[in-house]
């Protein structure tokens, strides 16, 4: 119905001129697009495309002002955290009927996790980009020394490994980096346990649960036991520098890290670094999927052209082309079995990670319950209270985050 | 016509000005307070919902709201007469007969209050980087540990009020130095040939003739300071263990970052009660001071 609708604007155009279209990046992304965005035009000699490139930290202001102020732009890239937001606010426009229609867009060559995140109250609203997870990055020099031929794979592998590296340190230096004022380690611990991080229809936190608790204990207890140093991104004066110098043996980060250390470590230590999936509880864990989609928005007077813009990013051979530019790993399987990647040593670890990536609560509320988790794990660890208060107190806030929420749906259910 | 209706006729379009950009926005906010205007009604006004005081009594029962207010009694507590004092000490100087180059100097010294936060700011991180910083480089050469100004929550707010007071001082010397210059030269003659010393001229001729303008000064630093916001939000945002986040800060986060714009009017509000009664209570204290 919609590409009916769609079909019959774009015959109504016609050679009426040039269409513009406005695009919003983020980032590095920002800076590399415009190259595939060259081709794109060129194919396409009707459009025009604008990009306008926003900063991390203002992007998610932007994003909410803009839409107060009916200012958004046609197409844009929204990480995939983001998606509830914008999809409560009416702002996107779905897809599935469009990604039924195409022939460039086959829904079963993404991995299900990462599609999953794009799907809001059973509708879909955007497409994916890029994907990211979290991948352990890691010494083999330094961990050979400890004793450990491969890296870990259970928790009470990790643990010993991390227990051994630590030994051999001495007090100065540590076996693994986990800033405190990040909750992306945490949350990718938590997100291997069986209870959900929600209850009660995503209303209420679940964080007094078992397994949440667990995760909360090794994340915690790693700083209790000297395995990690009790610092915030801004105290390491440099992740890259200290890697090399042997501070920390482990690191949970992204696909923008294997660029990043391939840029920046010294030549001495080209072969002495690896990446692998992050250790489960009893085995090779999941992480949470995150990554940029490429969005379409309601209020864009072009919705066909958007469309065809989409449908060019996410060809196979132009997300191999996009992760030549930047390292942003492709979100379709036909782009991974291309030999570029296949043969990657650094990649193939994530290619194992997606077969298991599970999304985070997609409330709209969930960037705010994120930041409470770290502001949770500070209080245990610098503040030095007690788990039970803690995680109690984490509940509490959750519950008061999520009361609109609650509210809205009981709204919902009185109206027949 | 009479000479009322003229009178008001005239005054009528800055009153219009007055009320259209700072009345009705103000009421308007205040209106917004009393609802819970969040994301949901940004998508669709039908989910506002008229909650009265409810915001009201719960950013009272909110701990990082006291947390905030703490930090910022903090900072104004030691930062103002910081602040202050660095500013008087500085006129002090400049109007000092044995000053030379003054042009210079002063314009030296009222730089900082003309740079951009966000750019100084960048400059200040690296000057108080635990390990490569200026400061705790100095610091080394007495012998005093490195201390991690940015990482340490004890030690965050005073890097953030070393800060604020470097970049704001220079504006109320400018103010104290002019009061200065007012002062007649006989006075402090007569002092001299009675013997008095030099604090003993400035606590019983500088400070009591610089009252009005040390008045001034305070309304406008106190109020200014209960203000905190800039200096967090590029240096810090709010950390470490949000030992740096002010009131305002506090109220950026809930009104924009998370777009409860009714809860952050309501804590706009609170400040704006807060920052009245001390203000008040400045001006009374210093009437008193006068009349006795």
């Amino acid at each position: 119905m919609l590409v009916m609708q769609l079909a019959l604007a774009g015959c109504s155009k016609g050679e009426s001129g040039r269409v513009t279209l406005k695009m919003w990046a983020i980032g590095r992304e920002a800076e590399v697009v415009p190259a595939l965005i060259a081709d794109f035009e060129r194919a396409h000699p009707g459009i025009r495309v604008d990009v306008q490139a926003l900063p991390m930290t203002a992007a998610h202001e932007k994003l909410l002002t803009a839409f107060a102020g009916e200012a958004l732009p046609d197409i844009g890239q929204i990480g995939n955290t983001w998606l509830p937001e914008l999809a409560t606010l009416g702002a996107l426009q779905p897809l599935q009927s469009l990604v039924d229609a195409s022939s460039v867009i086959q829904q079963s060559d993404y991995f299900p996790g990462i599609w999953a995140t794009n799907v809001i109250d059973d509708q879909l609203y955007g497409v994916p980009w890029y994907i990211d997870t979290r991948l352990l990055f890691y010494r083999k020099d330094l961990l050979a020394q400890a004793g450990f031929a491969e890296p870990p794979r259970t928790w009470d592998e990790w643990k010993r490994a991390l227990a051994a590296i630590k030994k051999n340190a001495g007090a100065k230096k540590y076996a693994i980096l986990l800033p405190i004022n990040e909750y992306e380690p945490l949350l990718n611990l938590a997100i291997q346990e069986p209870d959900p991080l929600l209850r009660d229809n995503d209303t209420r936190g679940n964080f007094q649960s078992a397994g949440f608790r667990r995760a909360f204990t090794f994340y915690t207890d790693m700083f209790r036991e000297n395995l990690a140093p009790p610092m915030s991104a801004t105290q390491i004066s440099n992740v890259w520098d200290e890697f090399a110098n042997g501070f920390y043996v482990f690191y949970i980060s992204g696909p923008w890290s294997i660029g990043n250390f391939q840029l920046r470590l010294p030549e001495r230590l080209k072969d002495d670094w690896g990446t692998a999936p992050l250790p489960g509880p009893d085995g090779p864990g999941a992480a949470v999927g995150g990554g940029s989609s490429l969005v379409l928005f309601k209020q864009s007077p072009h919705p066909r052209e958007v469309w065809q813009l989409i449908e060019f990013l996410s060809e196979p051979a132009q997300q191999l082309r996009f992760h030549e530019l930047c390292g942003d790993l492709p979100p379709s399987r036909s782009a991974w079995n291309d030999a570029t990647l296949a043969n990657d040593p650094y990649a193939k670890a994530f290619r194992d990670q997606l077969d298991r990536v599970k999304p985070a609560p997609m409330v709209p509320e969930w960037e705010r319950i994120a930041q409470e988790l770290r502001l949770a794990a500070e209080r245990a660890i610098r503040g030095g209270e007690s788990t039970d208060k803690v995680l109690l107190q984490l509940d509490e806030r959750t519950d008061r985050i999520l009361d609109k929420r609650r509210w809205m749906i009981a709204q919902k259910a009185k109206t027949p | 016509m009479n000479e009322r209706r003229a009178a008001w006729m005239f005054a009528a379009p800055a009153l219009f000005v007055i009320g259209a950009f700072f009345f009705v926005p103000v009421l308007a906010a205040f209106a917004l307070s009393l609802t819970d205007f969040d994301l949901y009604a940004l998508a669709d006004l039908h989910n506002l919902r008229f909650v009265g005081l409810g915001n009201y009594i719960d950013i009272l029962q909110t701990p990082l709201f006291w947390k905030s207010l703490l930090n910022t009694l903090y900072f104004v507590g030691i930062g103002v007469p910081l602040s202050i004092a660095t500013s008087l000490a500085a006129a002090l100087l400049l109007n000092s007969k044995l000053a030379r180059c003054k042009s210079i100097f002063r314009t030296a010294l009222f730089a900082p209050v003309v740079t951009t936060v966000v750019a100084v700011a960048v400059i200040w991180r690296y000057l108080l980087h635990t390990r490569y910083g200026l400061i705790n480089y100095t610091l080394a050469h007495f012998g005093i540990a490195p201390i991690d100004w940015l990482g340490d929550p004890h030690w965050s707010m005073p890097a953030i009020i070393l800060f604020a007071v470097w970049k704001n001082f220079g504006y109320n010397m400018i103010i104290l130095l002019a009061a200065l210059q007012s002062i007649p030269a006989d006075l402090y003659e007569a002092a001299r040939i009675d013997g008095a010393s030099f604090v003993q001229q400035l606590r019983h001729i500088t400070l009591p003739m610089l009252r009005p303008a040390l008045l001034l000064v305070s309304v406008i630093t106190v109020s200014g300071y209960f203000q905190l916001f800039a200096e967090p939000y590029v240096m810090t945002q709010g950390d470490p263990l949000q030992s740096t986040v002010s009131v305002l800060y506090f109220m950026y986060e809930e009104g924009f970052k998370w777009w409860s714009l009714g809860r952050a009017s309501a804590i706009a509000f609170l400040l704006f009660g807060l920052i009245l009664v001390v203000t008040a209570l400045l001006m009374r204290m210093s009437r008193r001071g006068a009349a006795a």
